[in-house]
């Protein structure tokens, strides 16, 4: 079966040799997921989030585990850019597969910087900007939660890496997601990645405190897929450049889901810490899952969803 | 008070050591493989009937390559098929012993996931990955203190039973549950064990004596002093070794998503005397960078 798609950008093409890739934060870089598949067999790899400057992350507990999902608030800990260029790149399989470096900064200057360290790597496939982080600048304000952020962020790593694909990757903790994503549209971006994580919280009720030291956290696993779903869907309806969807998905069946409502292509993400092989095992399953929905190839699924009325926009 | 435990009392049946004589120990670390893994039997320690906490999870031994090359201290992430979306984690067990016949894990009824574990039987499927993390520093020659506090006692049971030279280890037990909650007569065959069990001292002081005093006695003779239970424990034996110079490590047991060093959910700080200078004074994974740590090298 033919499994490859191509996310056609306004600038710069993609192309997977499978739809079905690595959610940043929760594959690290890659190589730790080395012993439980073969890395070149995936459609590619979003590493954790990488910042100029190594970054600590938060206070422990920095983890939580609710129901059919988890809490985080690791603060982007990182070793930084040059490390991750340095030790890490070199031992991925970047010429069998798409390695994405995702991008975390705190002001657009910044973002430019970062994506112009990785414009010239061979070894980087696309970029994906984490547009889910604090403007320092503007008082702490999230890039991805105001249009006009989210655009000058878009816009500053796509002057800063010409020669990449650029992915961006919304939040979901906005009022109109299609809003948000006709605005990265507006300002260049290649393809669209959703949802990161909804923000949540977590109580201790015997200590009477908040279960993580940051308080609030990101919600991620099966919990989340409705709201994922519903959020690929809008997305993919707003813009005509592709869509990566992303959001509780731990089977073949649920990544079939996600092209239906309009995904281009998947990330897999708090699965992997349910088994070290789900997302292997998932492209293992994606011929099979595609011939049970009667489809010769996950790309005829791509937003195909049939309903009997528009619903809401 | 503390209590030197009888030598040699007869082991429970489920931590029978059987099985054919392992490989010599080696620090070659084999390489870790998930499978699923059948449960052979869920054996209740301690005060049997409902509301028992302390269990034998014995699982069919994994078809893993050279899973023969096991340190004790390393660890399995165990997820019970059972689990279903509800409990997205598996939960990180010290591996208490895996011979060619079972890979055994023992844990305390703590929280959802395992009481949820609590009624695995015969037959049930688990999803187990590792073996993980670098385990304790064996060296056959060295007179080798063991500390275990309450379920820390676990990693010891393989660590008694693959060393060479059984007669240069020791250990100091102290608990809380009464003694037959614990995996420790397979320990006492081979090692003298004094146990100490806190509410009936009434009082810590004793207990803290007993580590000070064979603290200091393994650092007058150039031993190795290995810790492995609770945090405020572990404060303690890293305090007193650093008071007289013992060489120690401490097994950190840290709250865990994915066990290979993804998730970040663990990590401890270390020390100025961390080796890895990029990392000095950083947090790193205690599932991969550990969970033993040389206790002047980590922040508890």
């Amino acid at each position: 079966m033919d499994l490859t798609v191509t996310l056609k950008g306004q600038r710069r093409d993609l192309t997977l040799k499978n739809p079905v890739l690595t959610a940043s934060g929760t594959f690290g870089s890659g190589l730790e997921f080395a012993p439980y598949g073969d890395l070149a067999a995936l459609g590619g790899i979003v590493v954790k989030g990488l910042s100029l400057r190594p970054r600590q992350g938060n206070a422990q507990p920095r983890i939580v585990e609710t129901t059919a999902g988890m809490l985080n608030a690791v603060g982007l800990q990182n070793d930084g850019v040059e490390s991750f260029l340095a030790f890490k790149l070199p031992h991925l399989p970047w010429r069998e597969t798409a390695i994405i470096a995702n991008l975390y900064a705190t002001s657009p200057e910044e973002f430019r910087e970062l994506a112009a360290r990785l414009n010239s790597e061979p070894g980087v496939a696309a970029l994906e900007v984490n547009v889910s982080c604090p403007n320092v600048a503007a008082g702490g304000a999230l890039f991805g939660q105001d249009p006009k952020l989210a655009a000058a962020v878009t816009r500053a790593v796509r002057e800063g890496a010409p020669d990449k694909h650029v992915m961006v990757k919304l939040s979901p903790n906005v009022t109109d997601i299609a809003l948000m994503a006709r605005s990265v549209e507006d300002a260049g971006a290649d393809s669209i990645s959703c949802i990161n994580t909804l923000l949540g919280m977590a109580v201790d009720l015997p200590r009477r405190r908040p279960a993580l030291a940051n308080i609030v956290g990101g919600l991620s696993g099966p919990a989340i897929k409705p709201v994922a779903l519903r959020c690929v869907w809008q997305a993919a309806r707003a813009v005509s450049i592709p869509v990566v969807g992303l959001g509780g998905i731990v089977s073949a069946d649920d990544a079939l889901e996600f092209l239906l409502v309009g995904a281009q292509a998947v990330q897999v993400g708090t699965a992997n810490f349910l088994r070290p092989d789900a997302a292997f095992a998932i492209v293992e399953d994606l011929p099979a899952a595609c011939e049970r929905a009667g489809a010769a190839s996950p790309r005829e699924l791509v937003g195909a969803l049939v309903t009997d009325r528009d619903g809401p926009a | 008070m503390v209590a030197r435990m009888p030598a040699g009392e007869k082991p429970r049946p489920a931590l029978l050591l059987t099985g054919a004589a392992l490989p010599e120990y080696s620090n070659a670390m084999s390489t870790p493989s998930s499978s699923l893994l059948t449960v052979l039997d869920l054996v209740p320690f301690g005060q049997t009937g409902p509301g028992h906490r302390f269990f034998a999870l014995r699982l069919s031994r994994p078809d893993w390559p050279d899973w023969e090359r096991w340190r004790p201290g390393q660890f399995v992430m165990v997820r019970p098929v059972s689990f279903g979306l509800e409990i997205p984690w598996a939960r990180p067990f010290g591996i208490c012993h895996m011979t060619t016949r079972h890979l055994i894990c023992f844990f305390q009824v703590h929280g959802r996931g395992t009481q949820r574990m609590a009624r695995l039987t015969a037959g049930d499927q688990v999803r187990v990955w590792g073996p993980l993390g670098n385990g304790f520093a064996m060296e056959e020659d060295t007179p080798t203190l063991l500390l275990a506090g309450g379920m820390g006692i676990v990693p010891f049971v393989g660590y008694v039973n693959r060393h060479p030279q059984p007669w240069n280890l020791g250990m100091l037990f102290g608990h809380r549950e009464p003694l037959g909650c614990y995996p420790v007569d397979s320990i006492n065959e081979r090692v003298p064990v004094d146990t100490l069990r806190e509410p009936e001292s009434g009082d810590l002081d004793d207990f803290i004596f007993s580590l000070q005093e064979r603290i200091r006695d393994n650092a007058e003779q150039n031993g190795l002093v290995l810790a492995c239970g609770p945090r405020p424990f572990l404060l303690t034996v890293q305090k007193l070794a650093a008071r007289y110079g013992a060489r120690a490590q401490l097994s950190l047991e840290n709250r865990m998503a994915c066990g290979v060093g993804a998730c970040l959910g663990c990590v401890a700080r270390t020390t100025e005397a961390w080796p890895v200078a990029a990392t000095r004074g950083a947090p790193v994974q205690v599932c991969t960078q550990g969970p033993v740590f040389w206790a002047n090298q980590i922040e508890l």
